[in-house]
């Protein structure tokens, strides 16, 4: 490893639910004053602050919450699900360069109460959605059906592979009490419930979900001194790759390489670090087919393999080649955008998940794929 | 001209400098791309710089209408309540002849959905979506399938 500049010190969550009946900037506030407790960090020692640019509370606002005298960094990422990584990866970098020394990442969001964004499509749609919106491609589910439905013509996927990461999630999801559907589910209910956007079914989506989630970033000399050991940041990057379209990124000749294979390339490039050495991965999944695409694309397995690997079992803890979305992730703990991926990834790392993979040096996190995306490498020091 | 009873209230394109020229060819049935005006590289989605060579120059030229079924989607409810009434649908991505990467998402005509396939031949046609708006709609190119409801 090239050297980590930052680490991870504090976690902190609210409660998960589909109607918490709480404002955003409340959520956040909880997380965040969860976070700096956990690290034994004072509020007042915050100095920089990393937002989701779809965030409802500005940064000013969290900070005079929280009696910050000053924020001498603060910034936002943008692209909803691609931003989690990258929050921590901007915060790393204001370590690392001396612009700020404690600098928290947050997100808050009412998703299950708040009602679903597409249902407020307007009359008129303009910039990138009227190439899709008119002709009734509206929602998340459909467009991601697109690339579901193309792997599958190009490498044999199936639905029922696509079903073992439901499974996979929901298996941890029940051993973590604060997941928000815990009943297992097998192979049969995932191929009985319902169509949404075929190929996709009902327990191929995420869920609808209010809470929030906050990480603290500090140095790694600081973060050795904070009540838990500290998750080393490896490695962040970002990427696009070329002619992107937010969600819709169907016009490149090789549609199936999404900006996840670019974010892949530069992550592993930075650390010392090969897929080979990822101990456990927390992998965006608002829908299943993405954890499949973040399986190639992040080298975990071969190109085009990634279905028949998740029907293997690959992705189950324990005894699974790489357990994945150890918490029950996007798909059975909780939709916060992927923040708590990245949470979870830090528990592996300290060795607190409820679905602890021993040892656990190593735990990939990726954000969302078909936009703009970013990832993390967590290390153990 | 008015829209096709339960489709008033589909979202329409909200066109713009530089993407009105491929609506307005829709209205006038013909499937139009954005090419350069320098290396006639062809493009979509329309923008004002070509890619290859950065010139700000461009023009439209009809496209050839034809195309193959690149990738589908069959949407279920809950969808937009201006799409309700025909769910489930399908919503095809056609990869155009005039060149690789060249694809655009779109509706589906002269096909039951279970007919549906990857790599379907298709070509253009346009519907009426009210308001003087049309928008592209593929059609098998060998005439309705077998399946296709009336």
């Amino acid at each position: 490893m090239p050297g980590a500049h930052a680490a991870i010190a504090g976690i902190g969550q609210t409660r998960f639910a589909r109607d918490l009946g709480r404002p955003e900037r409340t959520l956040a506030l909880e997380a965040i004053r969860a976070a700096l407790d956990d690290a034994g960090i004072e509020p007042a020692e915050v100095d920089g602050l990393v937002r989701f640019n779809l965030e409802s509370t500005s940064e000013v606002e969290i900070a005079r919450n929280l009696g910050v005298p000053n924020l001498r960094f603060f910034g936002e990422i943008g692209y909803g699900g691609g931003a989690a990584c990258a929050t921590v990866g901007h915060a790393a970098m204001a370590i690392a360069t001396g612009r700020a020394r404690v600098v928290v990442a947050w997100r808050a969001r009412n998703r299950g109460s708040g009602g679903r964004p597409w249902a407020g499509t307007g009359a008129r749609v303009g910039g990138d959605a009227q190439w899709s919106v008119p002709f009734g491609l509206v929602r998340p589910v459909d467009q991601i059906a697109l690339l579901a439905r193309r792997h599958m013509h190009e490498h044999g996927t199936t639905a029922r592979q696509l079903g073992a990461v439901a499974v996979a999630c929901r298996a941890h999801a029940a051993r973590n009490p604060n997941a928000v559907m815990r009943a297992p589910i097998t192979l049969e209910d995932h191929a009985a419930s319902r169509l949404i956007a075929d190929p996709l079914r009902k327990l191929d989506c995420c869920l609808e979900t209010d809470g929030a989630l906050a990480v603290v970033v500090t140095s790694v000399e600081r973060a050795r001194d904070a009540r838990h050991p500290p998750a080393l940041v490896l490695a962040a990057a970002q990427g696009t790759g070329p002619e992107h379209v937010v969600m819709t990124a169907y016009h490149h000749p090789r549609m199936l390489e999404t900006p996840s294979t670019f974010a892949a390339r530069d992550l592993f490039a930075a650390a010392d670090v090969s897929p080979g050495d990822v101990d456990v991965a927390q992998l965006y999944d608002a829908f299943t087919p993405l954890v499949l695409l973040s399986l190639e694309e992040y080298g975990l397995c071969p190109r085009g393999e990634s279905g028949p690997f998740a029907a293997s079992g690959a992705l189950a803890w324990p005894d699974g080649a790489l357990p994945c979305n150890t918490s029950g992730g996007g798909l059975s703990e909780a939709y916060v955008h992927g923040m708590n991926l990245v949470v979870e990834g830090v528990r592996q790392i300290r060795g607190t998940s409820t679905s602890q993979v021993s040892d656990a040096r190593v735990c990939l996190v990726t954000s969302g794929a078909g936009v703009p995306t970013s990832a993390l490498l967590l290390g153990a020091s | 001209m008015s829209a096709p009873p339960g489709r008033a209230d589909r979202p329409l394109p909200l066109p713009d400098s530089d993407t009105a020229p491929f609506w307005e060819g829709c209205a006038r049935g013909e499937l139009l791309l954005q090419h350069c005006a320098g290396c006639e590289a062809p493009r979509h989605p329309p923008r004002p710089m070509c890619p290859r060579c950065r010139s700000l120059d461009s023009k439209w030229s009809p496209a050839t209408g034809r195309g193959a079924v690149y990738s589908f989607v069959i949407c279920h409810p809950p969808v937009l309540p201006a799409f309700a009434a025909d769910a489930p649908y399908a919503v095809v991505l056609i990869e155009l002849e005039d060149g690789p990467g060249l694809r655009l998402v779109g509706g589906l005509a002269g096909c039951a959905p279970e007919a549906l396939r990857i790599g379907l031949l298709v070509e253009v046609g346009f519907e009426p979506a009210g308001e003087g708006v049309w928008l592209p709609q593929w059609r098998p190119r060998n005439g309705p399938t077998e399946a296709a409801k009336p």
